[in-house]
């Protein structure tokens, strides 16, 4: 059974004309493709895995041209092809799925007529059948209410129902490959899973050929046959996805395979040696004395809640029209509490929407509670209006790290001035000497090195901008550190280095940590007890172990059973789980 | 600095365009500053018997009905053209960006009550509205600074309500807010300094509009008085003479408008390009 | 439909604000007179009796209450002052006007579409061609080119140089009697005449300010509309569209062109407001009968009542425009009404 391959790239390298002179996006890709067979392309940012799937369908950017090297579909070559080839075959026999499935549609054009417009094009439905074709469609990708969403606007629609629009739109002239471009980003992790189903049973239906390109190493063994990684434009390896977990060849694969977080995995697994060497040996905080004796409580949340107004409609304003039981206030958070003993990390856990970052918001006294109080170290400081906590001296007590290194970084700023600011703000040191070494020395703690300071964050790669973030916040020695997802939009490399850096800090400063995610492998490397939330309101709290292992709430069983994951190397039995 | 540097010469050489404009402004702002001691004549010094004189080797630009030299009085006018809307542009932008980072910032009534004012002067026709204002409060220069000045707030306010809303939100100004800045510590050390690009860039194109705007106003009679030299003023007094032939009279002072308006154009496209490259059009 | 009907609704209700203030405005300008405004209204002929005729009729020695509730109570009976320079009141005097500036202004603009629709979308369709070089130049010059300059340099050109415009005078030609007044633009009522000679000549006399002044909104509206498509065209959803195989005129009509034109349309209520300024320049130039040129002889003659008539009443025109205009994107686009 030796098949011509469906999809053949061979050699193909594709170059890109910049500003900057010419870039090579992708040197010598070389993989093959059988028909009905899922291929996953893996690989972090910058690996080219993007561009190697846009060469198959011929959308390149006008910037981009391939060089060297050809791919060809089911003996039709593809590069070098011509357009009107090319249009001929997009839709009808290659499709494509993107990311941010909002965006990817026109939003002033009704769902429906999107999808009638591709049938049309390729001459599957004449003008009279080609709505109930598209209604069709939009009942085969599960869209309840098919005829009624015919005319719906994709601002109506959630995140997960634009792409299953999108997949509809893909499919609905059956070809016989589909390229998936990270399908799942910017979905919430249990849309991901109803997303990612949706498509391996109508994949499998109708025997189509899948190109899968995704970071996440879980999500590819639980969805692909076979694995092509990439790093900095080239194949690195190839496997069925049973060899490759059991047997990685290449050292980046390894790497790759040890970074991604996974229910057996643990801190210390994720990036084996190299950062080791370049922390210096620090004495230990004071705060760090106090954990072994007895733990007081470092916060208290007392029945917080908080309620935004919700936008008035006319509907609400006319006496005639007004549903008595349409709320005017949405409960963000809905009566939670929780403590935190000093030294320990509570991980805070739940999808978009569930109040964890306004939680974490009220927390760190950046925004107040409709009700409710905070108690930290002793002090209630709730009874502080938010705009006044600046000149408090618990300010500098609790301090957060965000979840967008880029953005929590001003752009005029070196990366020294933003590790100084909180010196200077909070500590109101005045001599430059001493603040340069001050920062030097947190530079050199948190692995950021020293001739980096003088850079701006745009020269700066996104793990180094995350640790200038850390840095800043560990600068005036607070005893609370939140967290809000510090981690997610970093590559998993990266995201294995900071992690142990973080658990590496938390030890030696004693800090209390809050730690905010929607993904629960990371949380249980870093977090002794977990809180899960839904909705505004706590389901489940616990010991992370217990909690991750022997779920209670049907909630958080969904969420576990959500995340992608695959066994470790050894453990006897190399298939996906999930 | 060196950064900046190395940045400004790449786009210099990229877009020989800019360094037109650049050199261009050099050349308006100098005869600007030395026109008076420039001219070969005095813009004001009239002699009838040589009037109406095409251009020639002694008068470069002719002379118009009164035996004045075009080409003085196009200097002379290049000072008062660019000190009027410099004065207006600054005007406007001062307190338009007062007024607009105020409301981006905080919001609420502060928001709408600036949105309302704003709102108000914009559903006027602008020129038409300086026309009101300097009817109103009297025909002299100094009012159609004002006049220009007011109805220009707007367009500032706006552009400044946009850019500081948008940073409003950014991680590095909750950064700034633990690290124990009040709100406006936070408007002057963190917001202002990003949204000062782009808002040189609006100023650059400004400029353009505000030296059209108060030409035309002179054009129609407003503020500017003969004999003063000034560019609209002087295609006024010379439309009377085109249809008889003698075109120098308001070609020359309209090219010499024309050329003003443009360089500060380009000069805001290459701003532009300068500051933020993602915007290029 | 019925959320349209509401969110058209609204529109009208926001516009009400917006004549208050253009009101308010009006009245504020007609007392910031340095002096007393009795004596400015009542004109250079006027002794003590009719000063302080004047002076009652305004009610200017009133609270500032009762003076403004007097000028819109006035404002409402059309009572809008009378001119002093013709004699007869500014109400009559705006509305005998209007339909010739209206003229000039519709005409103009339409040309000015017409033209900058098609370049703006060639120039973003097809980058770094000729037509694309052709759009930023003249979109950097047009919007360069003083209004007046350009009138009078083409007047230059094509009626002194060539000779092939007839003389910069007004609407029509001496030679030639103005039609029966029904709508009173001069073109449409010599056609409804049946008389095909005005008709031309009323479009001689209109070719050149109608250049003149559709040159000027040309610029922005073709900037807008390249940059609307560039911007359109670099959207995911167009990405989409093309990966699954949309013909090129299906991706360029139905989905890049319909969602830039709504930022255009929104730029054609500003143009509009930089049109009824040019108009006055334009009507100088071309001696054109409209309100603007009356506006003109009232600030020469000093005669207030006529020119805040002149400036109220084209604020409330503009209201009026962008009303329009923001009810058509209201229709257009299903997004209206969301941030509300």
């Amino acid at each position: 059974m030796n098949p011509a391959p469906f999809l053949d790239i061979k050699q193909l390298s594709v170059e890109f004309q910049t500003r900057n002179g010419v870039i090579r996006a992708i040197e010598d890709v070389t993989l093959q493709l059988a028909k009905g067979e899922v291929l996953g392309i893996v690989g972090e940012s910058g690996s080219g895995k993007s561009v190697t799937a846009y060469s198959v369908i011929g959308l390149l950017d006008n910037a981009g041209s391939p060089v060297s090297g050809s791919a060809t579909f089911d003996g039709i070559p593809v590069t070098g092809a011509s357009e009107s080839t090319l249009r001929d075959l997009r839709g009808r026999e290659i499709s494509m799925i993107f990311q941010n499935p909002r965006a990817a549609l026109n939003p002033i054009r009704p769902v429906g007529l999107q999808i009638q417009d591709v049938l049309l094009r390729h001459g599957l439905a004449a003008p009279q059948t080609a709505k109930a074709k598209a209604i069709e469609m939009l009942g085969k990708v599960k869209i309840v209410n098919p005829e009624r969403r015919f005319g719906s606007y994709p601002y109506e629609l959630s995140g997960g129902m634009c792409q299953r629009v999108g997949i509809a739109i893909a499919l609905s002239c059956d070809p016989r490959l589909l390229i998936a471009d990270e399908p799942t980003t910017g979905l919430d992790v249990t849309t991901q899973k109803a997303t990612m189903d949706l498509i391996r049973a109508l994949t499998e239906e109708r025997h189509m050929a899948v190109v899968l390109i995704t970071h996440d190493l879980g999500m590819a063994a639980k969805y692909c046959d076979r694995v092509v990684v990439m790093e900095k434009g080239r194949v690195v390896e190839t496997a069925r996805i049973e060899a490759l977990f059991s047997d990685p060849q290449h050292s980046y694969t390894k790497k790759l395979i040890a970074a991604s977080p996974g229910p057996c995995s643990t801190l210390a697994e994720l990036a084996p040696g190299d950062e080791a060497r370049s922390f210096s040996s620090v004495a230990p905080s004071s705060h760090s004395e106090e954990t072994a004796v007895g733990r007081k409580n470092v916060l208290e949340v007392v029945s917080l809640v908080k309620e935004f107004p919700l936008p008035r409609t006319i509907g609400s304003l006319l006496p005639w029209t007004r549903n008595s039981e349409e709320a005017s206030t949405f409960r963000a958070v809905d009566d939670i509490s929780f403590e935190l003993k000093r030294g320990e990390s509570l991980g805070l856990v739940g999808e978009s929407g569930c109040g964890k970052s306004t939680t974490s918001t009220i927390i760190t006294r950046l925004m107040d509670p409709t009700s409710g109080d905070v108690i930290f170290d002793g002090q209630n400081i709730t009874t502080y209006p938010a705009e006044t906590f600046a000149q408090r001296p618990e300010r500098q007590k609790i301090q957060m790290v965000f979840q967008d290194p880029t953005d929590c970084l001003n752009p005029r700023y070196s990366a020294h001035d933003c590790i100084a600011e909180p010196l200077k703000r909070l500590r109101g040191l005045r001599n430059r000497s001493e603040i340069r070494s001050k920062v030097e020395t947190l530079a050199k703690r948190v692995g950021l090195p020293v001739d980096l300071l003088d850079r701006f964050p745009h020269q700066l790669s996104g793990g180094q901008k995350a640790r200038v973030g850390i840095a800043r916040a560990i600068a005036v020695d607070p005893l609370l550190l939140v967290l809000d997802e510090p981690t997610s939009a970093l590559d998993v490399s990266v995201q294995a280095v900071v992690l142990q850096l973080l658990d590496r800090l938390k030890r030696e400063f004693g800090m209390s940590y809050i730690f905010v995610s929607h993904d629960l492998n990371v949380v249980r490397l870093l977090c002794e007890r977990v809180i899960v939330m839904d909705r505004g309101r706590i389901v489940e709290s616990g010991l992370a172990e217990d909690v991750f292992r022997r779920p209670s709430d049907p909630y958080t069983q969904r969420l576990i059973e959500a995340i992608p994951h695959f066994e470790p190397i050894g453990s006897g039995r190399p298939e996906a789980e999930g | 600095m060196e950064r900046h540097l190395k940045h400004f010469c790449y786009v210099m050489g990229e877009n020989p365009v800019t360094v037109f404009a650049f050199s261009l402004f050099a050349l308006i702002v100098f005869f600007a500053l030395f026109g008076p001691w420039i001219a070969p004549y005095d813009p004001l010094a009239t002699n009838v018997a040589n009037a109406l004189q095409s251009p020639s080797w002694h008068h470069l630009f002719g002379t118009d009905q009164l035996g004045r030299d075009v080409f003085s009085r196009v200097i002379a006018a290049t000072r008062l053209d660019l000190g009027i809307a410099t004065s207006a542009v600054a005007l406007s932008f001062l307190f338009g960006c007062a007024l607009g980072c105020s409301a981006g910032f905080w919001g609420g009534w502060i928001d709408r009550l600036i949105g309302r004012f704003s709102d108000t002067i914009m559903a006027f026709p602008l020129f038409v509205l300086a026309m009101g204002i300097v009817a109103a409060m009297g025909n002299t220069v100094e009012n159609i600074i004002y006049a220009t000045a007011i109805i220009n707030l707007p367009f500032y306010a706006r552009v400044a309500r946009a850019e500081t809303s948008v940073r409003r939100q950014a991680g590095y100004v909750h950064a700034a807010r633990l690290c124990g800045s009040g709100n406006i510590r936070i408007l002057a050390t963190q917001i202002f300094p990003n949204i000062l690009p782009p808002m040189m860039v609006q100023v650059s194109l400004n400029m353009g509009w505000a030296i059209l705007n108060a030409a035309g106003l002179s054009f129609i009679g407003l503020g500017v008085r003969p004999p003063d030299a000034e560019w609209g003023i002087m295609v006024a007094e010379g439309a009377n003479y085109i249809i008889s032939g003698e075109w120098w009279l308001a070609i020359f002072p309209g090219l010499a408008l024309m050329l003003a308006v443009f360089c500060f154009n380009l000069l805001g496209d290459g701003l532009r390009d300068l500051v933020d490259p993602q915007r290029r059009t | 439909m019925s959320n349209k009907l509401i969110q058209i609704g609204r529109r009208l209700a926001q516009a009400l604000p917006s004549v208050f203030g253009v009101i308010v405005i009006s009245f504020v300008l007609t007392r910031a007179l340095p002096g007393d405004p009795a004596v400015y209204f009542a004109g250079d002929m006027a002794d003590k009796d009719s000063i302080e005729q004047v002076r009652q009729s305004l009610g200017l020695d009133k609270s500032w209450a009762e003076q403004f509730t007097i000028y819109v109570r006035n404002l409402i009976n059309g009572d809008w002052g009378t001119s002093l320079s013709t004699g007869r009141s500014v109400t009559e005097e705006l509305l005998t006007r209007l339909p010739a500036s209206l003229e000039l202004t519709l005409i103009a603009l339409g040309l000015a579409i017409l033209a900058a629709l098609p370049l703006g979308v060639l120039a973003a369709t097809r980058p770094n061609s000729w037509v694309d070089h052709l759009c930023r130049v003249m979109v950097t010059a047009g919007v360069s080119l003083p209004t007046f300059f350009t009138g009078l340099f083409l007047v230059y050109i094509f009626y002194y140089f060539l000779g092939w415009s007839p003389s910069p005078l007004g609407r029509l030609s001496i030679v030639y009697l103005s039609p029966p007044h029904v709508t009173g633009f001069y073109t449409i009522d010599s056609l409804l005449a049946g008389d095909q000679e005005t008709f031309v000549a009323s479009i001689a006399q209109l070719i050149l300010p109608a250049a003149t002044l559709g040159l000027f909104a040309l610029a922005p509206i073709a900037r807008m509309t390249r940059a609307a498509m560039l911007g359109a065209l670099a959207s995911d959803f167009i990405r989409t569209a093309r990966a699954n195989g949309l013909s090129n005129r299906v991706v360029l009509v139905t989905y890049a062109f319909r969602n830039a034109a709504l930022p255009v349309l929104t730029t054609l209520g500003m143009v509009f407001s930089f049109l009824l300024g040019a108009n006055v320049l334009v009507e100088k130039v071309f001696s054109w009968p409209g309100i603007g040129s009356f506006a003109i002889q009232a600030l020469v003659a000093s005669d207030y009542a006529a020119v805040q008539g002149f400036v109220l009443a084209m604020a409330l025109l503009f209201v009026c425009v962008n009303l329009f205009i923001d009810v058509l994107l209201t229709m257009v686009d299903p997004r209206v009404g969301l941030d509300e």
